[in-house]
């Protein structure tokens, strides 16, 4: 049984018995979802006016960064166009709740109230406001089970946002530390790096944030650097996740002419809240 | 023999919620690493109480529950729980004339064993713990037996499960 499991396929009876399982898991979480619904109720009017100002003061902030987004967007696709080297996508979000729900210890593993109803699939990447949080492993009909990128066994491609040396940061079951193993002594990364998502494997969308390094130890007795990172996104807080749907999915069919030259200020700079452009190349677009 | 007198199954059901409940509730880390485990020792005291009624075949199912509950692998809690049914009911007779305090000593032994095997399947899977502190579900498990062992008592009589 264990060794069928390993070949993935127990799913379907997996996904039988969540069903049974996902009215407790929903019990199990309500007590937190009504204590959070009525700490907003409660909550005085000058808060929610206090509340109010301040978001209405970052959306302005935001809509200026994004002023300059759309340009930036616009000169990336023409000179992707002069390198012909690929494709844009859009990248469908849907946003999923955490069900407060303790899993196996020494795991890191969440539940998220979305499953195959809203066509969620197995690998998908979650993120959040912050950066990846992880990805999807089980899908239930109504509920879904994801493992954070600080599961021991999970490993997820990464590169140096400030130079683009490639890497792997692998979980360590620590609810805040990654591990950056096999980079050589000489390699060039140092504290408080940034390190984005590659895209290679075609697993996870490129370029969102992942990790900063925190530590760096170079031992010239040891044929690797030690080097340790702490993920951006807030793995343990987090009450909402994002779902990302990127080109394979069903989702997004509405963009297909890869090769044309498209008018750049057509290219959906913001058309939809929920939907964002972005460029995913495939395994030949690594970073000089 | 058996047939006309067994009653109460709904009661032992919701013994077994309770459980999953009670093993899925989000607790602070100092909480998560002191968790009982809940489903065994509720397991063990129905196996020993009424050995006829829940079984090797009721410990596997409610460790397959068990597992999709906390996303362990399919059949790791099932296999674990089971052995630990198929000791008790080997044992019931033995452990039910202990007093309470012994009765606790046989059941951190069962739910250490119940440990091992899902450590066990946990390291062919390459999975890594945190040393010695994974012991302390089977310490905290034993702490709690008199509690759970009164009060499944009290349940037991009160709802006359036989």
């Amino acid at each position: 049984m264990v060794i069928d499991h390993r070949q993935h396929h127990l799913e379907s009876i997996r996904a039988t018995l969540s069903l049974v399982i996902y009215p407790l898991q929903y019990a199990v979480s309500l007590p937190f979802s009504a204590a959070d619904w009525a700490g907003e109720k409660l909550s005085t009017r000058e808060k929610l006016l206090e509340e109010n100002a301040q978001l209405r003061m970052q959306q302005k902030l935001m809509m200026a960064q994004l002023q300059k987004l759309s340009a930036l967007k616009v000169e990336n696709i023409r000179l992707r166009e002069l390198l012909k080297s690929s494709k844009n996508i859009t990248e469908h979000v849907l946003i999923a709740e955490l069900l407060a729900v303790d899993m196996e210890p020494f795991t890191r593993k969440i539940v998220i109230n979305k499953g195959s109803a809203d066509e969620v699939y197995r690998g998908q990447p979650l993120l959040d406001a912050e950066g990846v949080m992880g990805q999807i492993i089980h899908v239930n009909p109504f509920s879904s089970t994801a493992m954070l990128i600080t599961d021991p066994n999970h490993a997820i491609p990464v590169h140096v946002n400030r130079n683009g040396l490639r890497a792997i940061a692998l979980g360590t079951g620590a609810p805040d530390v990654l591990d950056i193993p096999y980079l050589p002594n000489s390699a060039d990364i140092e504290e408080g790096d940034l390190l984005t998502s590659s895209g290679l494997g075609g697993r996870f969308p490129r370029d969102y944030p992942v990790a900063k390094v925190t530590t760096v130890v170079k031992d010239p007795s040891k044929p690797y650097a030690v080097v340790k990172a702490k993920p951006t996104a807030l793995l343990e807080t987090s009450r909402e996740v994002l779902l990302v749907w990127s080109q394979e999915s069903p989702r997004n069919t509405d963009n297909a002419n890869t090769g044309e030259a498209q008018s750049p200020p057509a290219a959906t700079p913001g058309s939809a809240l929920d939907s964002e452009t972005n460029d995913d190349d495939t395994m030949t677009g690594v970073n000089p | 023999m058996i047939g006309a007198q067994r009653q109460g199954g709904f009661t032992i059901f919701l013994t077994f919620v309770v459980a999953l409940v009670l093993t899925m509730l989000p607790l602070p880390d100092w909480g998560e690493a002191m968790r009982p485990e809940w489903v065994a020792l509720v397991l063990i005291y129905w196996c020993i109480a009424l050995p006829l009624r829940v079984g090797v075949f009721i410990g596997w199912i409610v460790g397959l529950f068990l597992d999709v509950a906390s996303g362990a692998l399919l059949g790791q809690n099932a296999i674990a729980l089971a052995f630990v049914a198929y000791l008790a009911i080997k044992l019931h007779l033995r452990i039910r004339l202990f007093p309470l305090w012994q009765q606790a000593m046989s059941v951190l032994v069962l739910v250490a064993l119940y440990q091992m095997i899902t450590l066990w399947i946990k390291g062919m899977i390459g999975a890594t713990t945190q040393g010695w502190s994974y012991w302390l579900h089977s310490v905290s498990s034993m702490m709690l037996w008199p509690v759970v062992f009164t009060l499944l008592r009290f349940l037991r009589r009160n709802y006359k499960v036989r």
